[in-house]
């Protein structure tokens, strides 16, 4: 896909994600819309995948480890193809495939369950190594928040990334600066987050913009190339991304909007998408 | 006794897993950094590359077990039972109860048997916490027989399992041809009709040597050897309920929610009938030779002999 398509692309899947977490009047905006252009470039340029054959050995992995943003990444997988994107309306209503947080069992598309912050990082991490043990080429991706980094598994997970030189390992941290709390710095900072990973033996990568896609490639192209160390990428990004009343508010974190925020939301995403087709 | 043949049911575990490791390439078994206590270190000498040190980070360890499951591996992830069940529960119930998958979770060092460390390393909660978490099985071996068994068995089934292993050398019981290890399915190991004492683990050699004293005191005891816990052999517990009318639990186990609960659960819905559960009794155990724990605990032959005689008053 072409940056353009990638952008335009982004935008419908933050429809979706306003789409679905309305729908089930609960939900975690924020986070997906801080993080929906990442999703974008993972399953539509990134990762090797295939929706028809969404079980592929050979496939890369993604695991959601801020898994309470599934509504990005069921989004993203109903975009891709992984399921009907009408599904989405259906997010955490009884008997929905898709549940509040990741489900491996449930949904096509998904590698890992997952929600439980920290979780999802030692999973990676186990994928990754298992493909080092039976030389496989794929390629595992995980998504981090910054607050969940606050969780000392994900260090026990780093350390074990780093010292065996899981270069297939591609850990990315969704830097938007705002947990429940509040910021994140004011709750109990993780700052320096790159420093932590260099000192993990990581590869780092600092985006000054993850909402940006032309940062984001240029981020994925040099992880490919690293060898020998798994690579961090940490992306400043903004909470709440497209939808102007949800912007870098920590309140947006977990609530959804109502049917009169939910137009107006609409209305911000149709409005970029069509300055797009301008483009 | 002293001639009778005694192995460490931690030591089979390492044991069988070599002989698996041998037939199946996809065994990975992981460690963190107690592959000499639990182990794992005879498999490490053989496969050095499948032997994975995770380090002291038992939580990440049942994470990365996750990982190379769902990516067609068969982790058998080792530590302490306490490590295992206590440290990583929520580990172990997210990330392989969950999603279901196929993870072994080798965990030595059960109960008060630890011995000298004392009561931080003497875990009688994990049988409680592992049945609560859905779709996982739980088997606690009797002797090196039965452990090596059920270390194939669970190899051989599809999902999480936890497997319960001891650090004391306990008296091989199920050396005979006949022996058969089927997972779910308990195992009568001496008819009796007037009280149904049913063990698990180093106890129901306790158990067997309770039914000779009680023999001699003119009570004739059923003994069943339940190593599955979860699924549990409801079928055969009942029956033993109904043939004899009176239960006895016993297991180096906290009294609560380990077998004892599990019989009673389904006693209580399906054969109302008096049970005496033996175990720990909702204490912290300490630190003392492991033998001498066991007496003092009442969870060797004699103790458990004294308190089914006590009980049958």
């Amino acid at each position: 896909m072409t940056i353009l398509e990638l952008q335009k692309m982004a935008v419908e899947v933050r429809k979706g994600i306003v789409t679905g977490v309305h729908a089930a009047k609960a939900g975690h905006p924020g986070g997906s819309l801080s993080a929906a252009d990442v999703f974008t470039y993972l399953y539509f340029e990134e990762m090797n995948i295939d929706p028809k054959n969404p079980k592929d050995p050979k496939r890369d992995r993604f695991v959601l480890s801020k898994g309470h943003t599934a509504p990005g990444l069921y989004s993203a997988l109903a975009h891709r193809g992984f399921f009907p994107v009408e599904d989405l309306k259906t997010l955490r209503h009884i008997g929905s495939h898709l549940q509040g947080h990741p489900c491996l069992q449930h949904t096509p598309g998904i590698d890992m369950s997952s929600g439980s912050l920290g979780q999802g990082i030692s999973v990676a991490v186990g994928m990754a190594l298992s493909a080092k043990l039976s030389d496989e080429s794929y390629r595992v991706y995980t998504l981090l928040g910054d607050g969940e980094i606050q969780e000392g598994q994900v260090w026990e997970a780093a350390m074990f990334a780093g010292a065996r030189n899981l270069d297939n390992l591609c850990v990315i941290v969704d830097n938007n600066g705002l947990q429940i709390d509040g910021a994140v710095e004011d709750v109990c900072s993780p700052y320096p987050i790159d420093k932590k990973f260099e000192a993990f033996n990581f590869h780092v990568i600092n985006v000054a913009d993850g909402n940006d896609m032309n940062q984001l490639k240029a981020a994925f192209d040099e992880a490919k190339t690293v060898k020998g160390q798994p690579t961090a990428i940490v992306m400043k990004t903004v909470k709440g991304k497209g939808v102007s009343f949800m912007e870098n508010k920590a309140g947006w974190h977990g609530k959804a909007p109502n049917d009169e925020e939910y137009e107006i939301a609409m209305a911000d995403l149709e409005k970029a998408g069509e300055a797009l087709c301008q483009m | 006794m002293s001639d009778v043949k005694k192995v460490a049911t931690r030591q089979s575990y390492g044991e069988a897993l070599i002989e698996l490791g041998k037939e199946h390439d996809n065994l990975v078994v992981l460690d963190a950094d107690l592959a000499a206590a639990t182990q794992t270190g005879k498999f490490k000498a053989v496969f050095p590359e499948r032997h994975i040190d995770c380090g002291i980070a038992e939580s990440n360890m049942m994470g990365i077990a996750a990982g190379l499951a769902s990516t067609g591996k068969v982790p058998f992830a080792s530590t302490f039972a306490m490590f295992a069940a206590g440290r990583a529960f929520e580990q172990v119930r997210n990330s392989i109860g969950y999603p279901h998958l196929n993870v072994k979770i080798g965990a030595t060092h059960a109960g008060i048997s630890v011995g000298e460390d004392g009561a931080t390393h003497q875990c009688n909660e994990d049988i409680a916490l592992m049945r609560t978490i859905p779709g996982m099985t739980v088997i606690n071996p009797a002797d090196d027989i039965e452990a090596k068994a059920a270390v194939k068995a669970a190899y051989e089934m599809d999902g999480p399992v936890y497997l319960r292993f001891g650090r004391l050398a306990v008296p091989v019981i199920n050396d005979n041809p006949d022996y058969k290890f089927e997972i779910g399915k308990g195992v009568v190991l001496r008819e009796g009709k007037d009280v149904a004492i049913i063990a698990t683990g180093l106890c129901v050699n306790s158990a067997l040597e309770a039914a000779e004293k009680l023999a001699a005191d003119g009570i004739d005891a059923m003994i069943v050897n339940i190593h599955t816990i979860k699924p549990l052999d409801e079928e055969l517990v009942v029956e033993a309920a109904k043939k004899c009318g009176k239960v006895v639990t016993v297991e180096e186990h906290s009294v609560i929610g380990g077998l004892g609960g599990a019989v009673c659960e389904v006693l209580s819905e399906k054969q109302p009938t008096p049970v005496k559960k033996i175990g720990v009794y909702d204490v912290f155990g300490e630190s003392g030779p492991a033998v001498k724990l066991l007496e003092k605990y009442k969870l060797d032959g004699q103790g458990v002999y004294e308190q089914v005689k006590d009980w049958m008053k």
